[in-house]
């Protein structure tokens, strides 16, 4: 086991590089660079540039290099750990993140144990009722959840909230809040306002996971095992959260691999549609703006996280189930 | 009454003691789906005397682990116990050889409730078709008996394991503190069978269930398990009901004989009776499907004419008819034979014995076709 984890973390700084040049390749992909959108964004506004502020500011930025070089000055500033410099803000991109990191983390994490709190009682549930009127609203309630897009979720809910209550439910915090220091009231203001998104980002989730969940338990309840079990004495009960929720865990165990990177990239649209202040939006932004470096770097810290996740997915799932965990001795 | 519920034998005395450990008087259990009603067990009866053995015996499908299952109430929920009684002498403390007992009726209860749930695992034990599948494949072996242990004893994690790693070492398994923690795939078949036997007998239990315990292993190693449960029957007077396809198997095991049919006993008796004087034309034919003696690759499977009907699609009449040498027009496909005595303890259901028929309540049943539920 151990062998294999050290093969598998030996093979990352490859697979990073692999991404680096792949992420790199995809954000310079677009016509042109920062400058070109930087000058029409102010000649949209009504002011200019002369070529030789232009030159100026290529030569800062590094856009008069060739393509390759203007990798490997972002490759050594990557390996300093600047992650390099964005050129819309003109602050190392370490920066940018690390100020929403915070807020991106608490949101996605209080999706994540929203998601697992609802879908597994609600799978175990549906399995073991099957076929009963709770069954069928769950399914029914399930495939909305799937199918609905959770951008046009969290419209509804704005829009709802705003027309009944006259609340206003987008970003995190009250308006006094919003620039306020940490403090206790802040905290409270926070609890207050992330309900609403962390239903939104965790709905789908919850969703898929409560029909997965179903569906393992299903194919675990009619093993000849809990049979024995029921003959030697156990209540259904018992049988059934010792057992098959065990096993049926096991294939939930792999979601942390995606799910990991989905948690850094803090649900672009609906972040963008709630005003949610995490990375998202930054995200989004710097791909328009062809901040190429801050896009690039946001980007890759989502792969490592990628990389990671399985990895991570991989060990949980061989210390849930012995038999990988001999396979791979 | 219909004479199909009658015991067995008659205790002589009054005392519990004489009475059976075990009765299961016509019982019934069907599954109910969108294709139809299966009549899997359809008016069994056998009784099973304390420290003997009741040899199970019928071709695949018979009904043989249905009825297993159904006196254990653990059907699964597609299926229901139509009719029937079944009766098991319990003791209130199953460690004491003096203990107490009163007569409890397991159709009764429900199947979730805890007076069955005691009674399961400490005074029936099963010994279930598939040792692939006893035991859950992310638990140790151990964990498993060291569960059922806890569940019926008063005693500590520290005393359930001593008691398991006894258990293991009295079935004939070597090194049994280090297998005790081996995961059932890790084991040989053979090993699996005798853990699945410990399993069994850790809680001390005067009913073994045991459904064809030897049909997934090799056969000197089926030899050797069967010479093992024989063994710890006679050292411990463990009642087995023992389930086989095998004949061979039965003439070696059991005391009693019964013989399904299509849900249904064609005939019972006490072992030499069935061996040397079978009367009804189905048992014959089993008989004469084995193999002799000296021929040593027996037949699991014991080739009869014909095909076992399907299970929506009863045959009227005597269950067996389509495929009977003796078959009368007019009589067998007419009424269905009732479990009629012919001797001491040898019951048959043929008309070739008794003209008597199941009752007209019976018959009325039987007459319902099997596909009712099936528009
Ligand atoms: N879960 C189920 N759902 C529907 N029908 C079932 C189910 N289990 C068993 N049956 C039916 O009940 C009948 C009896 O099955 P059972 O398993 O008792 O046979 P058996 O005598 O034990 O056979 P074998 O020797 O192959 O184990 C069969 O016709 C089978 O098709
Ligand atoms: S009742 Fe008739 S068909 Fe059935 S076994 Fe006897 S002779 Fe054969
Ligand atoms: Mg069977």
């Amino acid at each position: 086991m151990l062998r294999y984890i050290l093969q598998r973390l030996l093979l990352i700084p490859v697979l990073l590089f692999l991404f680096s040049v792949m992420v790199f390749a995809l954000v310079q992909a677009p016509p042109g660079d920062y400058l070109t959108s930087y000058i029409a964004t102010l000649s949209s506004s009504g002011s200019s540039l002369d070529q030789a502020e232009i030159e100026a500011l290529k030569a800062q930025f590094g856009l008069d290099q060739p393509v390759y070089i203007q990798y490997v000055r972002w490759i050594q500033s990557l390996l300093r750990g600047k992650l390099g410099l964005s050129l819309e803000y003109q602050r190392p991109n370490v920066e940018l993140i690390a100020e929403r990191i915070g807020l991106t983390l608490v949101l996605a994490l209080s999706a994540f144990v929203f998601t697992w709190i609802v879908a597994i009682p609600l799978g175990i549930y549906s399995a073991t009722h099957r076929n009963t009127l709770l069954d069928y609203l769950t399914t029914v309630l399930n495939y909305i959840g799937v199918a609905t897009p959770n951008f046009m979720l969290a419209l509804i809910l704005m829009w709802w909230a705003y027309s009944q209550f006259g609340l206003s439910v987008t970003g995190l915090f009250s308006r006094e809040f919003e620039q306020a220091p940490w403090s206790f009231a802040k905290v409270i203001d926070l609890l207050k306002h992330i309900w609403v998104p962390m239903i939104v980002i965790g709905m789908a989730g919850t969703a898929r996971l409560t029909r997965v969940m179903r569906a393992n338990l299903l194919d675990e309840l009619n093993k000849p095992y809990m049979t024995s079990g029921r003959a030697r004495g156990l209540s259904e009960w018992q049988l059934v959260m010792k057992y098959p929720v065990r096993l049926a865990i096991n294939p939930l165990a792999s979601t942390i691999g995606w799910y990991l990177p989905e948690i850094f990239s803090g649900s672009l649209i609906v972040a963008t549609v709630m005003n949610l202040q995490n990375i998202g939006p930054l995200l989004l932004r710097s791909l328009i703006n062809q901040d190429m470096y801050l896009a690039g770097s946001i980007l890759l810290i989502y792969c490592f996280l990628a990389i990671i996740g399985t990895l991570l997915s991989d060990i949980l799932l061989a210390w849930l189930d012995p038999r990988i965990r001999m396979e791979k001795t | 009454m219909p004479s199909s519920i009658k015991p067995v034998t008659q205790p002589s005395a009054s005392s519990l003691s004489q009475e059976p450990l075990l009765r299961v008087e016509d019982l019934k259990a069907y599954f109910f789906m969108d294709e139809g009603t299966v009549r899997a067990v359809d008016g069994v009866s056998f009784d099973v005397f304390p420290g003997k053995v009741v040899g199970i015996v019928g071709e695949s499908g018979c009904g043989k682990s249905v009825t297993m299952k159904a006196i254990l109430q653990i059907l699964e929920p597609s299926a229901k116990i139509i009719s029937g009684k079944v009766t098991l002498r319990s003791r209130f403390n199953s460690l004491d050889p003096d203990s107490p007992e009163e007569l409890v009726e397991l159709t009764g209860l429900h199947p979730d409730s805890r007076k069955i749930r005691k009674i399961r695992g400490s005074e029936i034990a099963l010994i279930p078709q598939e040792p692939m599948a006893a035991f859950s494949p992310v638990y140790t072996v151990g964990n498993h008996i060291i569960e059922t242990i806890l569940l019926h004893q008063d005693v500590s994690k520290q005393e359930a394991r001593q008691i398991a790693i006894d258990v293991f070492r009295s079935v004939g398994i070597s090194m049994p503190e280090q297998r005790i923690d081996s995961y059932s795939w890790e084991l040989s078949g053979g090993l699996r069978q005798r853990a699945i036997i410990a399993m069994a007998l850790s809680c001390n239990p005067r009913l073994l269930i045991a459904d064809e315990p030897t049909t997934a292993i090799d056969v000197t190693t089926q030899a050797q398990i069967l010479k093992l449960l024989r063994k710890l029957q006679e050292e411990r007077q463990t009642s087995i009901i023992f389930i086989t396809h095998d004949l061979g198997v039965i003439a070696q095991m059991a005391d009693e004989v019964v013989v399904m049919y299509l849900g249904m006993v064609m005939e019972k008796g006490p072992v030499h009776t069935i061996f040397k004087d079978a009367k009804h034309p189905y048992t014959q034919a089993l008989l004469r499907s084995i193999p002799s003696v000296q021929s040593t690759p027996r037949l699991k499977l014991p080739t009869i004419a014909g095909s076992i009907a399907h299970p929506f699609n009863r045959p009227a009449g005597c269950p067996f008819h389509p495929r009977c040498k003796h078959f009368m027009r007019g009589v067998c496909d007419a009424s269905q034979p009732a479990l009629a005595p012919i001797a001491e303890g040898h019951f048959v259901s043929c008309f070739l014995y008794s003209s008597e028929s199941m009752s007209p309540v019976a018959t009325g049943r039987q007459a319902v076709p099997a596909t009712e539920n099936n528009p």
